[in-house]
């Protein structure tokens, strides 16, 4: 019994493995050219470890994206404060001040989060052209902060869900009004709710790149569209690439490593259950 | 004025900035886009001028749109059907062990950290399509060295199923969220319910198979939506695996036609039936669950 029970076991962790190997492949790749000198780097020799390490790849990645780099940091921890706050008042309003219709406009606001971007970017591009936002930073920004407002009006609203009717009751017994209970009461408790939505929209505003490219000029590009730039024009080597990959994927992999069980949460409340 | 009343004017209040944004950004910049569907603005100055259905009409007999949702729909079989399978498999391996959960787990779902432009960028080079020779690299060349030289293939560049070798990249990167879905949804069977089962004498495989799959129906159903709705949207990853749409289009969907068709081509009329098209899609994936799902929280 315990025998078979063991076989079986290690047929799980083989088939785990396997998967892993696959998941890491990638990973591997991109670790192993950027880790080699200018010198190592062969299309034929990609799979192998290299023999000297340097940082060439990433010097040279760096070079070229770093202003991009910065453009995606401030973009994604603008965007996703602002939404984050929009979405906090939304959902202590959605949760403790419900009124006639208000799961109506909850659901046609979550709607706005699964259509396609497509279909209102001429008119996107148009308004911020028109208000003379477009091409710039802040125009990106306060597009992210409203197509944010969607999913981290439905993060707050579920975390809020789970705050008893009746603290809120009390404290308007106590005379606090609706933005009391809100600044008094929701905020306080609202820390972790806040690092969920926060971290969330940090990790899809960083990733976007629909939205960058519509809206902002070259000497703007997040980290996104200057790599995807940087893939189609076959000027710059295929190691750089593979190490700017690597440089534009750090930031929100190591937010994922270290605060995995906040990103899972707004993963799992991506889903609509929460 | 009561203060109850002051109170829920008050709560209104801070609902309509977002309502508001919302209104003009979601509805009426599609509104907006249907305007533009139905008129023949070419060029960089609007134009306004009602033509109905053409842009319509030209798309649907366009050999290229034609192409561009046969791939979706190849992609979105593939995509669905192996993510499914992979994030069961996954869920039911991780739910069987005992140690490292935790770290499989990580590495199985570090891809949704990571943006799809990334995603590509690497694919790329490992889905290089030279199939022999010395410039043989990325996946083939691995194929090559364990001996698994008759699987090397073009890849995204095969001019029939170049779509296939996108839906791998896609798969790679979410049927980890699919995992994460069905590990969440085996987790929340009462181990009651299990262990009667055992009690009657049933084997694991059965358990799985008469007990938990039943009780993930809704999980799948989730799962579907949301991985048939990223899929019909399928963009960035496409966008830098195969920039141009691969040749003929052979990789293009929607999507991308859209962009090319207004921003490069500036038919912004023709464009806007490309977006009105795909958003017509979704909603009749998405409005349904929707309501489905907001019901059901009502109910509990």
């Amino acid at each position: 019994m315990r025998a078979r029970r063991a076989f079986r076991q290690s047929w799980h962790y083989l088939l785990l493995a396997a998967a892993a190997a696959f998941f890491l492949m990638p990973v591997y790749v991109m670790l192993v050219t950027g880790l080699k000198p200018f010198a190592e780097v062969a299309l034929p020799r990609m799979w192998h470890l290299p023999q000297q390490l340097s940082f060439d790849n990433f010097a040279a990645a760096f070079n070229v994206l770093s202003g991009n780099l910065f453009n995606s940091l401030l973009v994604a921890i603008l965007g996703a404060l602002g939404s984050a706050m929009l979405g906090s008042l939304n959902g202590y309003v959605l949760s403790k001040w419900r009124f006639r219709g208000s799961n109506f406009v909850f659901g046609a606001m979550l709607f706005g989060m699964f259509i396609p971007y497509q279909s209102v970017l001429i008119p996107l591009v148009r308004f911020m052209q028109e208000i003379n936002l477009y091409g710039g930073l802040p125009g990106l920004i306060l597009t992210h902060i409203v197509y944010g407002i969607p999913i981290t009006t439905l993060i707050f609203r579920n975390y809020f869900a789970t705050v008893p009717t009746e603290v809120v009751d009390s404290a308007q017994i106590d005379g606090a009004g609706v933005l009391g209970v809100y600044r008094y009461i929701m905020l306080p408790i609202a820390i972790p709710g806040f690092a969920v939505t926060i971290i969330w929209q940090f990790t899809q505003l960083w990733n976007d790149f629909l939205f960058a490219i519509a809206l902002t000029e070259p000497r703007h590009w997040p980290v996104t569209v200057a790599l995807q730039n940087l893939a189609g024009a076959r000027v710059v080597e295929w190691n750089v690439q593979m190490a700017g990959a690597l440089l534009a994927a750090l930031p929100t992999v190591l937010v994922y490593i270290i605060l995995g069980r906040y990103f899972l949460r707004g993963l799992m409340s991506g889903s609509l259950k929460g | 004025m009561g203060r109850k009343r002051k109170d829920r004017l008050g709560a209104l209040a801070l609902l309509l900035p977002s309502a508001a944004a919302i209104g003009v950004f979601v509805y009426g910049f599609v509104g907006w886009t249907v305007r533009v569907s139905m008129s023949d603005w070419r060029g960089i100055m609007p134009d306004y001028t009602f033509i109905g259905f053409q842009n319509f009409m030209t798309l649907f007999q366009q050999d290229r749109f034609q192409t561009n949702m046969w791939n979706t729909l190849v992609f979105t079989v593939a995509f669905i059907i192996v993510c499914l399978l992979l994030g069961l498999l996954l869920a039911v391996l991780l739910d069987r062990s005992m140690r490292g959960e935790w770290l499989f787990r990580t590495i199985f779902l570090f891809p949704m950290a990571i943006s799809f432009v990334v995603t590509g960028v690497v694919w790329r080079w490992l889905l290089n399509p030279v199939m022999e020779g010395t410039r043989l690299t990325g996946l083939n060349l691995l194929l090559h060295e364990i001996g698994l030289g008759a699987l090397a293939s073009p890849w995204h560049m095969h001019p029939t199923w170049g779509m296939l070798a996108i839906a791998l990249a896609a798969t790679w990167q979410l049927s980890g969220y699919v995992m994460a879905l069905y590990l969440a949804g085996i987790r929340g069977i009462p181990e009651q319910l299990r262990e009667s089962a055992r009690v009657d004498g049933a084997s694991e495989w059965q358990i799985y198979r008469r007990v938990v799959l039943p009780m993930l129906r809704p999980v799948t159903l989730g799962a579907v939506v949301i991985l048939g709705h990223i899929s019909l949207k399928i963009f960035d990853l496409i966008m830098a695996i195969s920039p141009e749409g691969g040749r003929g289009f052979s990789v293009e969907v929607p999507a991308m036609n859209m962009w090319f068709t207004t921003f490069r081509g500036l038919r912004f009329g023709r464009g806007a039936a490309i977006a009105v098209i795909l958003f017509v899609m979704v909603s009749l994936l998405v409005i349904p669950y929707l309501r489905y799902s907001l019901r059901r929280e009502v109910e509990r």
